[in-house]
């Protein structure tokens, strides 16, 4: 990303005198489209870990009235009994009527029924990470028996929203895992290859090219494919993300080789060796500090990549199965003409994965142009 | 000299070959159970009478109780042959099922690359040479969306439109007349009416990343004393931009193929499925959930083959218009 407002770095107070990591943090705040990404995937994380809380419904109830229910909007006010208006948050009521010839359920707005939302009411009980047993919703409905469906509900009547809300926690947390799996295999890989050099690091390289040169959706079918049918969900998840990161730690890999052939021959590493500094202490405490940023740049961008793989597996079916959730998972409802014409809002999972991905994409550029901030006067 | 190199990177790429088929006959004996288990089951399913006799035949044939690399060996050198084994859910050899498929792979592979090019690198230059205007941001935030949409994600939303609001259906490749029809002219013109909107998909991806990288690299290269000197000798601005500063940044973009060639192939399975394609990916995809391992290895080794070639074909180009590699 090049868009960034152009502050002279005179005006940065104390510029001397800064820690690596604050030059670091002033290059990033520069760069509005990476502070905005940020904030959005600080939001999305925060779903994840509050799934529970901010979904209105429990995302497995289903509800035979209200199959393809259409999204309902979302009002500050209504008409009370004397016609004046008076506020409070609600949604308009919908019936189901169905046509007598071609037998189609069409849902119809009831003008004179509202569906009154209470902030922090009491929902359908659920327990907080599995642990913490507990009743209030952010929103739910104020009268327990009713259901509203801000985004619509699928084909057993589940509310979209909730199943999106709690589609958010797998699909976020996938690229973490996978993305620590892959940090492992590249870190350690990248830095043998790029430390030792020689015939370790070739062999290691062309291992690198081989597995850049294969086809990844191919391979990563072939391998779910071949998972056991009867494992438990749980184990399903560790090991396609398992399958994820075996392809994906290569780019990590190259990054680190290329620091590292970079680093050893910068003079504060040699400074460092000629002072008599162990091998141990020139890799850990000169060398890695200023890999970091450029490794966590790397992470960065690297989790959209598993998301969207996680999103493509799952759509197939060869991925998460679906008593999890997640947000290919929910895109699989999505998968023929005939049910997206009639509940187009079933693609609402596909816009959370756009938004994700593109916050990833926008906070990974900013960390990678601040991952070197004595750089900033060349580049600007 | 070029042919040198040309032949040294092809020597190269037989270990990669091999790699590719060891890596696709393991995943046709991953599964658990072998190939006769699930031949009996899907006879059994059809309600066929099982010959014992035939299963152990078979067995025999494909040498079931052999060794690894013993069973690799017998697959590998049938394949070489043209023998891909047998596909138990067609009940044909599967060589017979997968050369149309893997021919229109190739013909949209190649064309969303073309695509990808023709697109990619007049928008590239085009935003690199008008810095920060409004069409450049307007550009790049196509590119990113571009980007960090899933292509399957934008063939289901183009289904969606064509038909809902017009009413057409835009799977497939050809028209209902030619499905099945032999190759004719006819049946031609009508793959090249149904491929544009694939291509169109699967291209948008690419293009959006190989547009960034035009630009990137457009952008390092018109700061250079050599551009200001060329402007300063009075040399139109289309010629200058395009005798010096694009010709040396096409050169990474060249590089570039050797891995979009790969995830052209890759990206297209999913694609290629939701809009019902008669490619590799949707019977790949068959094969793999109903356990045809023998079908699904064959396209794996071949979808595999086919970015092998991609590689060495962009490095090949590469050396074409970089002498500086040849002679390294």
């Amino acid at each position: 990303m090049t868009v960034q407002d152009v502050v002279p770095t005179a005006s940065v107070p104390d510029a001397e005198h800064a820690s690596q990591w604050r030059l670091m943090w002033w290059a990033f705040r520069r760069h509005r489209l990476a502070m905005i990404g940020g904030t959005v995937v600080l939001i999305f994380y925060l779903i994840a870990l509050f799934c529970e809380f901010l979904s209105p419904f429990s995302p497995n109830s289903t509800s035979a009235r209200d199959v393809f229910h259409p999204p309902q909007m979302l009002r500050l006010f209504y008409k009370d009994e004397n016609g004046d208006r008076a506020f409070g948050l609600n949604v308009q009521a919908m019936t189901q009527k169905r046509d007598p010839f071609t037998l189609q359920t069409t849902f119809v707005p009831d003008p004179d029924r509202r569906i009154f939302i209470a902030f922090m009411g009491r929902g359908e009980p659920y327990k907080l990470w599995g642990l913490i047993p507990l009743e209030r919703r952010l929103f739910t409905a104020a009268n327990p028996k009713e259901r509203f469906f801000l985004l619509g509900a699928d084909r057993l009547g589940r509310d979209m929203l909730s199943r999106i809300l709690y589609g958010t926690r797998i699909s976020m947390t996938i690229g973490l895992v996978g993305v620590a799996l892959s940090l492992i295999l590249g870190v350690s890989l990248g830095g043998i290859s790029g430390y030792l050099g020689g015939k370790v690091d070739a062999i290691i390289q062309r291992f690198v090219e081989l597995i850049l040169a294969l086809p990844t959706i191919p391979i990563w079918l072939g391998l779910s494919a071949s998972l056991p049918q009867d494992w438990s969900p749980l184990t399903r998840y560790f090991a396609i993300t398992a399958i994820l990161s075996l392809v994906g730690w290569t780019e990590l890999a190259r990054v680190v080789r290329g620091r590292f052939l970079a680093l050893r021959t910068e003079d504060f590493v040699i400074a460092a060796r000629l002072d008599g500094a162990s091998r141990r202490r020139v890799i850990l405490r000169h060398m890695a500090p200023s890999m970091a940023s450029h490794i966590i740049a790397s992470v960065t961008l690297a989790i959209p990549l598993m998301i969207i793989a996680e999103t493509s597996l799952s759509f197939l079916g060869l991925g998460l199965q679906p008593p999890l959730i997640s947000w290919g998972v929910l895109l699989r409802e999505a998968q023929n003409v005939q049910t997206i014409s009639q509940a187009p809002w079933l693609f609402a999972p596909g816009a959370g994965v756009v938004l994700a991905v593109l916050a990833l994409n926008f906070l990974g550029d900013g960390i990678r142009d601040a991952a070197d901030p004595y750089a900033q006067g060349q580049s600007a | 000299m070029l042919l040198g190199y040309i032949l040294r990177r092809i020597l190269w790429s037989v270990p990669f070959f091999f790699a590719a088929s060891l890596i696709s006959f393991a995943l046709i004996q991953a599964p658990p159970g072998d190939y006769v288990t699930s031949f009996a089951a899907t006879l059994a399913a059809s309600g066929d009478v099982i010959d014992q006799g035939r299963l152990e035949a078979l067995r025999d044939r494909y040498g079931l109780d052999a060794p690894f690399i013993v069973q690799y060996w017998r697959w590998i050198s049938g394949v070489l042959q043209g023998d891909f084994g047998i596909s138990f859910e067609w009940q044909q050899p599967v060589s017979q099922l997968i050369w149309e498929r893997m021919g229109l792979s190739l013909a949209l592979a190649f064309g969303t690359l073309i695509f990808t090019w023709a697109v990619a690198l007049p928008l590239g230059i085009y935003s690199a040479v008008r810095k920060y205007t409004l069409s450049d941001y307007a550009l790049t935030t196509i590119g990113f969306v571009g980007l960090a949409t899933p292509n399957f994600l934008i063939a289901l939303v183009m289904m969606y439109i064509a038909v809902v609001y017009f009413g057409a259906d835009v799977s497939g490749l050809f028209s209902q007349e030619y499905q099945v029809a032999p190759w004719s002219w006819g049946r031609f013109v009508d793959l090249l009416k149904h491929i544009w909107l694939p291509i169109a998909i699967l291209g948008l991806s690419s293009t959006a990343s190989l547009m960034r990288i035009m630009r990137a690299n457009l952008l390092d290269e018109l700061n250079k004393p050599y551009v200001t000197t060329a402007r300063a000798k009075g040399l139109s601005e289309f010629r200058l931009l395009m005798k010096y500063p694009v010709r040396i940044a096409l050169n990474p973009f060249v590089s570039t193929i050797g891995w979009a060639f790969p995830q052209l192939v890759s990206g297209a399975v999913i694609t290629a499925f939701v809009l019902s394609l008669p490619t590799a990916g949707p019977l790949l995809l068959q094969a793999l959930l109903a356990q045809d391992m023998y079908l699904a290895g064959a396209f794996i080794l071949l979808l595999c083959c086919l970015s092998i070639v991609g590689m060495l074909v962009s490095d090949v180009l590469l050396a074409l218009i970089d002498p500086r590699i040849r002679y390294r």
